[in-house]
């Protein structure tokens, strides 16, 4: 597949363009974050419960920090965290699919037996178990790992019969009839049909996942000094922002994960209908 | 033919597909100018490769036209109680009550045509209290298992589930629906295909045994020209969207004057002869991009450089007629001599 | 045959997965590096109490055997089964001693409440808006209501609870700002309670409704969409069988078959949605009840919610998928 005629086509559906430019934009503040003059986690920077300045942008927290500086490190973070999850959810769920609809058989049996447990075990309990236990612990790295371990299930699924379809075709035959090597196999003739469908799953994942951190952050259960989405609302709520009417606060989380939200779900909802356009809408993993 | 037999009849017809793709609109001249009698009480053929229009043809007829396929030009007469009308001038509620009691079509792939979670015969139950008034439950059930009875197929298949039928036995309950409410025309699209020569035989045998039981119309597409020969009592071949010959069965079979009808024939095999089996060279052309002229010039080995250039125009033979520039002469000698 | 392809299967699976479920809940606080008993003393610490060494000696006893943490790992997991069984998770710790059964029988009725009329609520409306969008997809108002759902469905619970509470509880006071039922108010089963309780309840069921309903509403389009194309559904029209006929018998009912397993799916998922919005709300239910559990450190109490919680959802998402073939001939009769 050309990349370039790839992209022209995705560059024709407006959603695509919206989330793209939206992207850039949060990508761009997440980078700027590296240049930011101080250390978020020092409190009392600054003086407290100022009004937006030029001084600062988005004006200032009851913690004595700046909240555009902050709302950049939790992008740069949530990002890290999504990504994180995604890519190991993803290794995961390709290397499950993959064996389970190429094996078949007992081992597809038993891989499929777990998956589905994985989809009907009320997950998100047992990751609160856990995250309570080990929340101190944690850093960005981490908390992707321990979302990934949670969010292949569906997905694995997906891939799954995605391979039990490739190995009905005719190529797949020819391949095994002229001995070519499984690994090679796999690696070379199915990988440019399950890559497409795995970058799509990535999509829904990574949005997945930065949900998953919030809702964990607002109940408490994510490592508080962290700025990220999560966190940054979850201060926000502590210091009852919405009752002091401390709007530039409580919003500046709040817009920015809509924006990262629609942006990554339009994204993925124009990919796959790129993909097929048969299946215009897709569960979130994991969901 | 005295014009009260017909009960079918077009006007140079044309319906084609519209498609919109990147920087215009693509257009597949799937039914390209077809002018077609069809009469009671016979069982009339469509022949030809697949992809030359023979399917839309039917849709055409039968007033199914949906998007991308549009009707172009040209009408379609049914004549129904001795009132000729064109279909197409029709409301939908009136097209609505038209179907079924008066035309029926047996889609092709009866596969998945039936619905998955109901019974055959809620099937059934659907189809006659969409068309019939005032009659209770039991009873249309009850007509249901006597028209299954009728035609020989087993009552058990009533209370039976679409998925729990042969391919066979749902390609017969689709053209024993057709029939239930005696209607006038039966369209039958490729209603052997994906079947095994055995059942093949029941499904043919069931369509003969219907037409015989209410001496109506059967218009039959296949591809298949021996169940044609086994069948049909009058014969047209299609090519790229334009009837090219139309006669008796019998006389195509004994006499086929286009050169296509001949590669068509000559392809069955036939008792007693070993010689090699011709079929027509190349493949059928693309009704988005028809050669000029004949369009079936390209792939014709007695073609004239006249071919290239005009399209041949009918030539009528009495009851044969043929559009080939290789009769058109003879045509026009015969006419002049009769008139 | 249906029993042993079908049934069996599947209630096998329910059986290993409530199995698994608890056991990784026994296990968890065991296998983590700090433990729930020294966890509680150095949060009794961190809140500036003095504890003289003789004492701590005693808390840690008594807090062992609360927590059924006394005696062999085997021992702990045969006695967790068997007061498990009996329903007796221990007392409460924030709330010493009301026994953790008490808190969340008390707990339960909201959230049931709460969830199951949005759940079945947001089902409804999704499929019934979401068919008929399906049915006239090339219709005006259905490509407006797929355009909006572009919107609603990314957005998270939490986002679209708090938006909901600061319009309509903060700067138009129309609805209250949390609470299951104003306080003060005996529960009775008079018109105001009622009307009470309900007031309380919009705000949060319309987020989850609103939600809920975005997400079943574009899944139910789409499968419309699909089965509006099938077969059987040309041949019908065909066979001129009424609309009205072919939109239920044939459209709907054929497009509710995955509709019935996605609502088996989702519910297994619908905690975590519902402890956000019983969180923003206040809202005294099972999930406000397990915040506050671990805001406090109450193991006994989490323990609790959660074991129930698995068994509960996983019953629930049997029950759908064991009516599923009541509506699926393929799956009763093979």
């Amino acid at each position: 597949m050309a990349l370039g005629s790839t992209l022209r086509d995705l560059f024709r559906d407006y959603r695509f363009v919206v989330a793209f430019i939206v992207l850039l934009f949060l990508v761009a503040l997440a980078v700027i974050s590296a240049f930011s003059p101080y250390d978020p986690t020092i409190w009392y920077y600054a003086p407290r419960d100022l009004k937006p300045s030029s001084q600062h942008i988005l004006g200032t927290d009851s913690r004595g920090q700046d909240i555009f500086w902050q709302a950049a490190f939790a992008i740069r973070n949530s990002l890290i965290i999504s990504i994180v999850a995604g890519l190991f959810s993803r290794l995961i769920a390709v290397a499950v699919g993959l064996v389970a609809g190429y094996q078949g058989g007992r081992t597809d049996r038993v891989l499929m037996f777990i998956t589905d447990g994985f989809l009907v075990i009320p997950l998100f309990l047992i990751l609160v178990m856990l995250a309570m236990l080990i929340r101190d612990k944690m850093n960005v790295f981490t908390t992707g790992l321990l979302l990934a371990v949670f969010g292949w299930a569906w997905d694995a699924r997906v891939l799954r019969s995605q391979v039990l379809s490739l190995r009905e075709r005719e190529f797949t035959k020819t391949a095994i009839l002229s001995g070519t090597p499984t690994l090679e196999l796999v690696f070379k003739e199915y990988m440019p049909y399950i890559t497409p469908l795995a970058f799509s799953t990535l999509i829904n994942n990574m949005s997945w996942a930065i949900g998953m951190e919030m809702t964990l952050s607002i109940i408490g259960l994510t490592n508080m000094d962290i700025p990220t989405l999560g966190t940054n609302l979850k201060w926000a709520l502590n210091y009852q922002a919405i009752l002091m009417r401390r709007w530039n606060w409580i919003l500046t989380p709040v817009v920015l994960s809509v924006l990262l939200f629609i942006a990554l779900y339009w994204l993925s909802v124009s990919i796959s209908e790129y993909l097929d356009p048969r299946t215009r809408v897709q569960r979130v993993g994991g969901e | 033919m005295k014009p009260s037999d017909v009960v079918l009849r077009t006007e140079n017809l044309k319906a084609h597909y519209v498609l919109d793709v990147p920087g215009g609109q693509k257009v597949v001249r799937a039914v390209d100018g077809v002018e077609l009698q069809i009469r009671r009480n016979e069982i009339y053929g469509i022949a030809g490769e697949s992809g030359c229009g023979k399917s839309t043809l039917m849709k055409t007829l039968y007033a199914w036209v949906n998007r991308p396929l549009r009707l172009v030009e040209g009408s379609v007469f049914y004549s129904k109680d001795g009132q000729e009308f064109d279909v197409y001038a029709l409301n939908k509620q009136e097209l609505r009550r038209l179907r079924w009691t008066f035309m029926a079509y047996v889609p092709q792939g009866a596969m998945s045509i039936f619905n998955p979670v109901i019974k055959i015969k809620e099937t059934y139950r659907d189809f006659l209290s969409s068309h019939l008034r005032g009659k209770t439950v039991e009873e249309m059930f009850e007509m249901a298992k006597e028209h299954i009875e009728q035609l020989g197929l087993p009552v058990s298949i009533l209370e039976a589930y679409p998925h729990q039928l042969s391919g066979g036995m749902r390609q017969r309950v689709a053209i024993a629906l057709a029939a239930l409410l005696r209607p006038s025309v039966i369209f039958a699209d490729e209603p052997t295909t994906a079947l095994d020569v055995v059942v093949q035989r029941g499904v043919v045998q069931l369509l003969k045994d219907i037409q015989e039981r209410l001496h109506n119309t059967i218009i039959l597409v296949t591809h298949d020209m021996g169940i044609h020969a086994n069948v049909t009592d009058r014969l047209c071949i299609m090519y790229a969207g334009r009837i090219i010959e139309e006669a008796a069965t019998v006389e195509i079979f004994k006499n086929p004057l286009h050169p296509y009808t001949q590669f068509l024939i000559n392809s069955l095999p036939q008792f007693g002869d070993t010689g090699e089996r011709v079929s027509a060279p190349g493949q059928p052309p693309s009704l988005a991009n028809l050669p000029s002229g004949c369009a079936f010039h390209p792939r014709c080995p007695q073609a004239m450089p006249i071919c290239r250039e005009r399209r041949p125009e009918d030539t009528k033979l009495g009851e044969h007629r043929v559009a080939c520039w290789l009769h058109a002469e003879r045509g026009e000698a015969e006419y002049a001599a009769n008139s | 045959m249906f029993w042993r392809d079908y049934l069996i299967p599947r209630l096998l699976q329910y059986f290993l997965v409530i199995f698994l479920g608890i056991t990784i809940v026994f296990f968890i606080p065991r296998l983590a590096p700090t433990n729930p008993v020294e966890r509680t003393i150095a949060e009794v610490r961190s809140r500036g109490q003095y504890l003289d060494p003789a004492h701590i000696k005693d808390m840690v006893d008594a807090l062992t055997e609360m927590y059924g943490l006394s005696g062999s790992w085997w021992e702990q997991y045969k006695d967790f089964w068997v007061r498990l069984s009996r329903g007796d998770f221990g007392v409460s710790f924030f709330q010493f001693p009301t026994p953790v059964i008490e808190l969340i029988k008390r707990a339960l009725p909201w959230t049931v409440g709460l969830l199951f009329t949005t759940t079945v609520l947001s089902w409804l409306f999704g499929n019934i808006v979401g068919g008929m969008a399906g049915y006239a997809h090339s219709r005006g108002w259905s490509k407006l209501l797929d355009f909006l759902a572009m919107f609603v469905r990314p957005i998270p619970y939490y986002v679209v609870a708090l938006g909901l509470l600061i319009l309509f509880g903060y700067v138009y006071r129309l609805f209250p700002i949390g609470g299951g039922a104003t306080i003060g108010v005996r529960p009775s089963w008079t018109l105001a309670y009622i009307k009470d309780v309900l007031r309380h309840a919009f705000l949060p069921a319309l987020s989850m409704v609103l939600l809920g309903g975005a997400s079943w509403f574009q899944t139910s389009k789409l499968i419309v969409q699909n089965v509006k194309a099938e077969d059987f559904v040309q041949y019908a029209q065909l066979g001129g069988i009424r609309e009205s006929r072919i939109m239920f018998r044939y459209i709907i009912r054929n497009a509710m078959l995955p509709q019935v397993t996605n609502l088996a799916l989702s519910l297994g998922q619908i905690l975590s949605g519902a402890l956000i919005t019983e969180i923003v709300f206040s809202y005294p239910g099972l999930g406000h009840l397990l915040y506050s559990a671990i805001t406090t450190g109450d193991y006994n109490l989490i323990m609790g919610i959660i074991s129930l919680s698995i068994v509960a959802i996983t019953t629930l998402v049997l029950i759908v998928d064991l009516l599923y073939p009541l509506f699926d001939p393929r799956i009763r009769y093979k």
